[in-house]
């Protein structure tokens, strides 16, 4: 069943496909390993990442880039991840709403997933569900995720582009990009740009970037985002009052920046210029060889994640739960401390020791 | 990792009264399902992509307007074509107790009318789903 | 001792006694509470109002701050207008259903359109499959609108638009089928329901996005306030907003909000506030708990008047009154034993008038189940002449004034809604607070707790969830044929190939030149409209220049 199902999916069969993803969402292992049917498709399609705070539009936006690269004959599928009720594991999934245009074009698969106990995260199935879709043949997969917590720094490990969506009006500006996550930002937006307050996030998010690329270069390697924000904040002050950059912001070339661009997602303005800088950024990693390198990178932290998943499978499988107990009864009792009974514990299953 | 009952919620035909639909959406996310929901102004076409697309279990179709017997059937009619008969499909809104028979004969599963718990749906899903 | 002293210890002699009793005899409930949850207190005595200025705060009926109504004699002058929602099908129908109703007394007409005529499209667009005639009628071009008011002469009645996103277009269309009657626009009455940030909250038929849909209405404002000054502008409505699950506080606090937003933007348009102030309207819903929907109404004028005074220096006392039109609580109606919901309607209809309505509609009892037939359309108007020739209430303005129980809950809406108004004002207002979607959050959130308290039988709706009955099913209920759209897209094929094309396609560009620039788009629309272009038409040209909106759902 498995096989034929996997064997469906290359055929680009969208119920097989939707049901695969299922399977991988449920965590069902004998999808996990029928996976290798897709192992010659691996690589074949662009993994474009956009995230953003509630409210920046991101759904629209998506929206908009499915008809741009619809009209470059790309085939296109979207995973929109929401979080799931913490309380029941429910969800209620919404992000579809505003892509309905697209819903009945052939060449437009999407899917939502709901977070499924990953708090704030992507869910666990979204690489994996990433490698049914290219194996389906859509040349661009695009994973919409709400900025917070952990999805962004999750995204990463996944896309080969992400999108950093940000917009005017949405409180105290500069944190709606926090120091931390500018770094996994490859193209950065500011939609709603008709609004008042546009320009002034653009040059929030250049600053940012620029201060950055600063202290990368070796100028303050001990400095945190503490640092980095005050940086910005200095920098801001200098271009607001007209004063020279300092010495240390002239070195920086500005085509080493990520790009920031203007985006109005509601009327489509700016939405051909940004696919079309999306796609030219993945064709020169390409050519450049970055993108291998990042693609290997991806690999090597999904690897980990995933030794980490089933090293806890073969916890529960090999009785590691009822270990658990007895091992936490005595760390409870102060008959065992709890670094030694967590040595204990692993070297269960190192040695696929029975409890 | 369990198993979990997906279910769209949709609004077919022109009506914009979507206090059942979400009530509905909330109960269901409440019962520890995952609901897509897919908003107002939905043809039957879109309707049958999106429960093709996120492998619905179900698909509850919520309409105020009378425009029923016209587009729960056509969503019925469209899921057999694409060989998808395994999602159930049942319906609520404002809906004349005449028209249930004609519905149920064309593969409507239920029909629930005003005032209806929102936990007689959840019983119904868990206890009428066509799929394991 | 002073009297307030006397009156202070003689409530705490009878605190005392009231513990002691429902320690032996338990109240029927830990907690009273209103229909919307606000808390009842066991007692209300003239200690809870003793702190106000009687004129400052309630006041003279016709005075301001208007919480005793607006007219001075109220209904010993004249009775609220008795106005019934109503359109079927075509418009031939309809036009039949208007004259019946005027021949039975009837004061007003109202017409219900279908939804694609709501949406913009004519009855030919494939979304409009199924939906043609359904909940009222088709309107497609100005010819259904000259048979729609044929041989009602539109200088006699007025008459009240269920329409927003294509407010314009059946303005422009009413305003020209006048014309052809030898009806000049300055003699028409009635109103327009143009309200599209409630559309956005609560009842789902918008067009295009916030920013255009507020430059259509403030166009109208300028328009009518020139051309047709005896027209109401919009129907501001919070009818919608209740109906969509908002408490009593909810329903006043968005509704003002949203009509703070309209003020705001007219002046942003450049007008004055006394030039178009007048003519703005108001839409509430009346439910069950009598004493909490007067309460709400009373609340509702005293807090515009406010408004409009101190935070618009209106001038003209005319713009300082809150005049409204009621309809009674769809969503309060039961498919269960709808015989009872005549009863419900009354009391609700009765709250409508103790508060103080302008024009009432009351539901008939089978509309949980269909749309209204005939004879239940016929009880339903009863139940306002019986409250208005038998009742006696509404022989005196105000009745309810001095009620300790009514001021008290009239002061608490009104801090309730207050601070609803700070906290959309502090996310940058009504159109703000609807793209982040607080608003119907609010809403949600209110509508999906009473319904978790009627599934947990701790609200009781008789006949649904205590005092139920086994019943058939009911019979007589109205249908619409369905071979009304067929005979609707037939008619317009007609129309298409008839009229002068050519007239069409200049109307229609010279639509979009305004569109795309600043001009005021109510006279290219009239131009259409007399041209016979289709509403679908003139609604595509906007659509394709101002984009279409789509929402953002939370939950």
């Amino acid at each position: 069943m498995y096989e034929d199902l996997a064997r469906r999916c290359l055929d680009g069969e969208v119920r097989a496909v939707a049901r695969f993803v299922s399977l991988l969402e449920d965590g069902d292992r004998r999808a996990y390993n029928a996976m290798s049917a897709f192992a010659s498709t691996m690589g074949k399609a662009q993994i474009l990442g956009i995230t953003g705070p509630p409210g920046s539009g991101k759904s629209t936006l998506t929206d908009k880039l499915i008809g741009y690269f619809r009209g470059q004959e790309k085939k296109v599928a979207v995973i929109a991840v929401d979080p799931s009720s913490p309380f029941s594991g429910g969800a209620i999934l919404g992000d579809r709403l505003r892509m309905q245009g697209h819903a009945v074009d052939p060449g437009v698969y999407i899917r939502s997933l709901a977070s499924r106990g990953q708090l704030g995260g992507l869910s666990k199935a979204t690489a994996f569900a990433v490698r049914v879709l290219e194996a389906a043949g859509y040349d661009i997969v695009i994973i919409e995720t709400v900025g917070v917590g952990q999805s962004e720094i999750d995204i990463v490990k996944v896309a080969d582009t992400v999108v950093l969506v940000s917009v005017p009006g949405l409180g105290d500006d500069i944190q709606v990009i926090k120091a931390g996550i500018m770094e996994i930002g490859d193209i950065f937006v500011v939609n709603k740009a008709d609004r008042d307050g546009a320009d002034r996030v653009v040059r929030e998010i250049r600053a940012m970037l620029e201060t950055q690329a600063a202290l990368k270069r070796g100028k303050s390697p001990s400095a945190g985002p503490d640092t980095l924000a005050l940086r910005s904040a200095e920098l801001l002050h200098h271009g607001q009052t007209g004063a020279a950059p300092s010495s240390q912001i002239e070195q920086i070339e500005a085509e080493e920046l990520p790009p920031v661009m203007k985006t109005v997602a509601e009327t489509g303005e700016g939405v051909p210029e940004l696919g079309a800088r999306i796609l030219s950024r993945f064709e020169g990693d390409r050519l450049s060889g970055a993108l291998e390198s990042r693609r290997l990178s991806s690999i090597k932290a999904q690897l980990k994640d995933i030794a980490a998943w089933q090293l806890l499978d073969l916890f529960a499988d090999s009785g590691g739960d009822g270990r658990l107990d007895s091992l936490a009864e005595a760390v409870h009792s102060r008959s065992m401390d709890i670094y030694g009974a967590a040595k204990k514990l692993t070297a269960t299953l190192v040695k696929g020791e029975q409890a | 990792m369990e198993r979990k009952i997906r279910v769209i919620v949709a609004k077919p035909g022109l009506d914009g009264h979507d206090r059942g639909a979400k009530v509905i959406a909330r109960a269901l996310r409440d019962a520890g399902m995952e609901v897509i929901y897919t908003g107002l102004r939905q043809t039957p076409e879109q309707i049958v992509q999106a429960a093709l697309q996120e492998d619905a279990d179900v698909v509850a179709l919520s309409i105020l307007s009378g425009a029923h017997n016209h587009l729960f059937p056509r969503v019925v009619e469209l899921l057999k074509e694409k060989g998808a008969e395994d999602i159930l499909v049942f319906g609520g809104g404002v809906i004349p107790e005449d028209d249930i028979p004609f519905l149920k004969s064309k593969g409507i599963a239920e029909v629930f009318g005003p005032g209806t718990p929102t936990q007689t749906t959840v019983d119904f899903i868990k206890t009428h789903l066509k799929r394991s | 001792m002073s009297d307030s002293e006397k009156l202070k210890a003689a409530v705490e002699a009878w605190s005392a006694k009231a513990d002691k009793a429902a320690a032996r005899y338990p109240e029927r409930k830990k907690a009273f509470v209103t229909g919307s949850n606000a808390p009842v207190n066991r007692l209300y005595s003239p200690l809870d109002t003793e702190n106000k200025d009687y004129l400052e705060s309630v006041g003279l009926p016709g005075e301001y701050p208007y919480t005793r109504g607006v007219q001075t004699t109220m209904y010993r002058g004249r009775l609220w207008t008795m106005r019934q929602y109503a359109g079927f099908a075509t418009a031939e129908e309809s036009n039949a259903r208007y004259k019946y109703l005027l021949a039975q007394g009837q004061t007003g007409l109202s017409v219900a359109f279908d939804l694609p005529t709501q949406i913009g499209y004519d009855s030919d667009h494939a979304l409009a499959a199924g939906e043609v005639g359904k909940v009222g009628v088709a309107i497609d071009s100005l010819e259904d609108m000259e048979t729609l008011f044929a041989g009602i002469p539109l200088d006699k009645v007025s008459t009240s638009m269920t329409i927003n996103a294509p407010a314009s277009v059946l303005l422009a269309m009413y305003i020209a089928v006048a014309e052809k009657q030898g009806v000049s626009a300055d003699k028409l009455e009635g109103t327009i329901q143009n309200d599209i940030l409630k559309e956005y909250i609560a009842r789902g038929t918008y067009i295009y996005p916030p920013g255009p849909s507020m430059r259509l209405i403030t166009d109208i404002f300028a328009y009518c306030s020139a051309k047709v000054p005896n027209w109401n502008t919009i129907s501001i409505s919070g009818y919608h907003i209740r109906e969509a699950g908002a408490t009593a506080v909810q329903e006043v606090a968005f509704t003002l909000a949203d009509g703070i937003a309209y003020v705001e933007a007219a002046i942003k348009a450049g007008l004055s506030v006394d030039d178009f102030a007048p003519r703005l309207s108001f839409f509430f819903n009346a439910h069950n708990d009598l004493f909490e929907e007067v309460a709400k109404f009373r609340a509702a004028r005293r807090v515009w008047a406010h408004i409009m005074k101190e935070r618009f220096g209106a001038k003209n006392p005319k713009s300082l009154m809150l005049r409204f039109h009621t309809q009674t609580g769809g969503s309060t109606l039961t498919a269960q034993q709808p015989e009872n919901n005549v009863v419900r309607v009354a009391v609700q209809a009765l709250a409508a008038v103790l508060g103080g309505t302008q024009s009432l509609h009351t539901n008939s009892r089978d509309e949980a189940l269909a749309l209204p037939s005939e004879d239940s359309v016929r009880i339903a108007l009863r139940t306002q002449q019986i409250l208005a020739y038998e009742s006696g209430v509404a022989e005196t303005p105000d009745p309810l004034a001095g009620s300790y129980y009514v001021e008290s809950l009239t002061d608490s809406i009104e801090t309730g809604v207050l601070a609803y108004i700070r906290r959309i004002d502090d996310l940058g207002g009504a159109v703000k607070a609807i793209e982040k979607g607080y608003i119907q959050q609010e809403i949600q959130d209110s509508a999906y707790a009473w319904q978790m308290d009627v599934e947990k039988n701790e609200r009781i709706v008789v006949g649904l969830n205590k005092f139920q009955v086994k019943e058939a099913s009911p019979k007589g209920l109205l249908r619409v044929d369905p071979v009304v759209g067929e005979r609707q897209v037939a008619k317009l094929a007609a129309l298409k190939a008839k009229r002068d094309n050519l007239a069409v396609k200049d109307a229609l560009a010279a639509l979009k030149k305004a569109a795309e620039g600043e001009d005021n788009l109510m006279p290219p629309i009239l131009s259409a409209v007399k041209a016979y272009a289709s509403l679908g038409e003139i609604c595509d040209v906007l659509r394709n220049v101002f984009g279409e909106y789509r929402p953002s759902v939370m939950f």
